[in-house]
């Protein structure tokens, strides 16, 4: 059981941790992240560390107190994860923010949890590298795709966030540090701990490092967009240009509505435009020829597949034309409503066709405006659904109702609950339902192995009160 | 009807070396790109072509790596192209190219519209499209900011005068230099690429030209002394301001005092 947070342990936590304690006048920002529909929720106090130091002075006293921690990066999160949703201690990563280490020679970057993913992006690449994943929301914090394992757009080439950290620093529940993995290329020493804390979502431990791989970086990349007349056709396009000699960087689809909703957004016209669905292939390399010759391959092959044309964006302004407006999906469409709901399932990629068919004839049966796009490449689907004119009570029963039977959906297609937001609390029960008995006991005793008495993020991922799980 | 878009070769980067003697880029080697501006031009000439049943020609003047933005320009709409290259263009400043691709358009003949972008990446002058006009002597337009009407008669344009914008209606034969934000340049397409393989392209030396005074093409006919080339420093120096929204907002109004950026009102 976890005890409130009372004016003793504020005092307390001031005494600790000086003027890095906040308990009055707490901003709005800490109570929701991205998605204010999975609920909202202020903390009790605010900690904001500067070093390993203070975290594991921190949780060395809440686990004593058996105090709530719930760390938090930029708050761009999809699933409600760094939301404190039981009150408790806010954790608030962004001051350790340092870019430590860029090593050449170990083709490694050691970051703070706090530094912005586009910072990190932008220093790895004046060095000459390219730090590989590439979730799309780019004011994130590295620490933030560590725990959520952000997938990205150039997954299908390079893999997501976990296949590119080689270590991390945590600080465990009871206040002790831990190194795991390192620069190290190869590890087969073991339960590989630093896998299973990517991806907790801040319920197993505290990363206060991270040590992450970098790759040479492609001198050339250029993208094709290309029209369809139908999304089916589009997607099922997909596994024939996996196919390919040549591995695409990234494969991303997109219709119509949600360029228009990007065209509103950005109050900039989409290159192209006039088509109803639409393949984004991107191919990097070295050299010119190199390049012309993939886009020949693959353009020759998608219009036997039925594609229109396929558009060439082979310069920085084409480069930013398409891909500023694809970057600007989510908040496009979340600024056409007033509200929406968001499933980001991932099943096999050549399900993806018919799980976008099937989810668009449950928004028409339920009578709700969706827009979708994703990772074709991947299987990882983003679909949305908006409030526009309901109301709270219709909005809420009508969301849902349609997210049940996308999950429901999911499960019988194999596939996943998340591809790469996370579970956070807004996901849970949804994991709860999709996972077998013996797969969440293991997960229940893992939790409990990391943090006995359940003060990292309770409440998210997996609850470990619900023993009678199915 | 015939319409000319006049585009050219640029490097694709900024980071483009320049010789410290001669004050030259040095364009071996490097990456390039058809010029921004002339995508736009692209884009008008099919808006006008789509409403007139017009031809496109693309022009250029360059070397014969210039040939790769007549093909990208066939992948943009156009269905002819024509290159000036030769030696004896070389050189040239606004003056000598705008004569050197005026004498081009006449070679091409029955021309009705010629489209320009506004500037290049690489030149940044914006005198080249009004200039050919001026050759040619036909009616111009430059800062064309939308195309409003087009037919087989001419053109209704809004164009940018700074504190106002103008409506113009002007007969062909005549010249528009189009701004940035009159169209979202759409990507070339590879079925055009493939198609456009037999265009007709035409490479033309100066010899080539009916007409063409010798001493006012390349080097010979360009008055310009250039000083010095430079790209223009883009430093952001930042300051960060720390403290209690008091304190900052103190700090902000000295420093916007020190730079005489407001007046203290007594």
């Amino acid at each position: 059981m976890h005890e409130t947070l009372t004016k003793d342990h504020i005092a307390d936590l001031k005494r600790l941790l000086n003027d890095k304690v906040i308990d009055q006048d707490i901003s709005d920002d800490y109570s929701h992240d991205e998605m204010i529909i999975y609920g909202t929720r202020k903390p009790d106090v605010v900690v904001i560390p500067s070093s390993k130091e203070d975290v594991s002075i921190l949780l060395s006293y809440a686990n004593k107190h058996h105090l709530p921690v719930i760390a938090r990066g930029a708050g761009t999160g999809l699933c409600g994860g760094c939301v404190p949703m039981s009150g408790g201690i806010l954790l608030d990563m962004s001051r350790m923010r340092k870019i430590l280490e860029i090593d050449p020679k170990t083709m490694t970057a050691t970051f703070e949890p706090g530094v912005i993913l586009m910072e990190a992006i932008e220093k790895v690449a004046d060095a000459g590298f390219l730090y590989a994943p590439d979730p799309g929301e780019k004011s994130a914090t590295i620490g933030g795709n560590v725990m959520t394992n952000a997938g990205g757009m150039r997954a299908i080439k390079y893999g997501v966030t976990r296949d590119h950290i080689k270590g991390l620093e945590v600080v465990l529940a009871d206040g002790s540090i831990m190194t795991l993995g390192g620069k190290i290329s190869k590890n087969s020493s073991g339960y590989d701990l630093k896998d299973l804390i990517i991806g907790s979502e801040g319920t197993l431990a505290i990363v206060t490092k991270i040590i992450a791989k970098i790759v040479p970086r492609p001198k050339l990349m250029t993208s094709l967009l290309i029209p369809f007349n139908t999304l089916k056709e589009a997607l099922e396009a997909v596994p024939a240009i996996m196919n390919l000699e040549d591995t695409a960087t990234t494969i991303e689809f997109m219709e119509k509505e949600v360029i228009e909703d990007a065209k509103i957004y950005l109050g900039k016209d989409f290159p192209n435009g006039d088509y109803n669905a639409y393949l984004i292939v991107s191919y990097s390399g070295n050299n010119k020829e190199e390049i012309r010759r993939m886009i020949e391959t693959c353009s020759e092959l998608v219009l036997k597949k039925g594609a229109i044309d396929v558009f060439i964006s082979d310069t920085q302004e084409r480069q930013s034309s398409i891909w500023d407006a694809r970057g600007a999906f989510l908040e496009a469409i979340k600024n056409s409503s007033s509200e929406m709901d968001e499933c980001d399932v991932v099943v096999d990629i050549d399900k993806v066709a018919d799980f976008l068919d099937f989810a668009k004839n449950v928004a028409e049966r339920i009578d709700i405006r969706m827009r979708s796009f994703g990772h074709a490449g991947d299987g990882n689907l983003h679909i949305y659904i908006l409030k526009d004119a309901l109301s709270n009570e219709l909005w809420k029963k009508k969301a849902k109702d349609f997210m049940d039977e996308l999950y429901d959906e999911a499960e019988i297609l194999k596939g996943q609950v998340s591809g790469e937001h996370g579970i956070g609390h807004a996901k849970r029960e949804y994991l709860m339902s999709a996972i077998s008995t013996s797969e969440y006991e293991l997960m229940r005793k893992i939790k409990l192995a990391f943090d006995p008495n359940n003060i990292l993020n309770p409440g998210k991922v997996i609850d470990i009160k619900d023993r009678d799980h199915r | 009807m015939n319409i000319v878009v006049c585009v050219k070769q640029v490097p694709a980067t900024q980071k483009v070396d320049i010789d410290p003697k001669t004050g030259v880029l040095l364009r071996n080697g490097i990456e390039s790109k058809l010029n921004p501006f002339d995508l736009v031009a692209l884009e008008a000439a099919k808006w006008i072509a789509d409403k007139t049943d017009a031809k496109i020609h693309a022009l250029s003047m360059g070397p014969n790596s210039a040939i790769e933005v007549l093909r990208e320009s066939f992948a943009l709409g156009a269905k002819e192209g024509w290159l000036l290259s030769d030696r004896k263009f070389a050189g040239a400043d606004v003056l000598a190219t705008s004569y050197a691709l005026a004498c081009g358009i006449r070679q091409i003949g029955d021309v009705d519209l010629i489209i320009c972008g506004k500037q290049t990446t690489d030149g940044d002058t914006a005198q080249v499209g009004p200039e050919i006009a001026e050759v040619l002597g036909i009616p111009h337009i430059s800062w064309a900011l939308e195309l409003i009407e087009a037919d087989a008669k001419g053109l209704i344009i809004k164009q940018d005068l700074g504190s106002m914008d103008a409506l113009v209606r002007m007969e062909y034969p005549c010249l528009i230099s189009v701004e940035k934000a009159m169209f979202q340049p759409d990507l070339p397409s590879y079925r055009l690429y493939k198609e456009s393989k037999d265009y007709p392209l035409h490479i033309l030396s100066a010899d080539d030209l009916t007409d063409v005074d010798m001493t006012r093409i390349g080097l010979d006919g360009s008055p310009t002394q250039v000083e010095k080339i430079f790209i223009p420093s883009h430093d952001v120096k930042a300051t960060r301001l720390e403290g209690d929204p008091e304190k900052i907002s103190q700090d902000l109004f000295s420093i916007l005092k020190k730079n005489k950026l407001i007046k203290e009102v007594q």
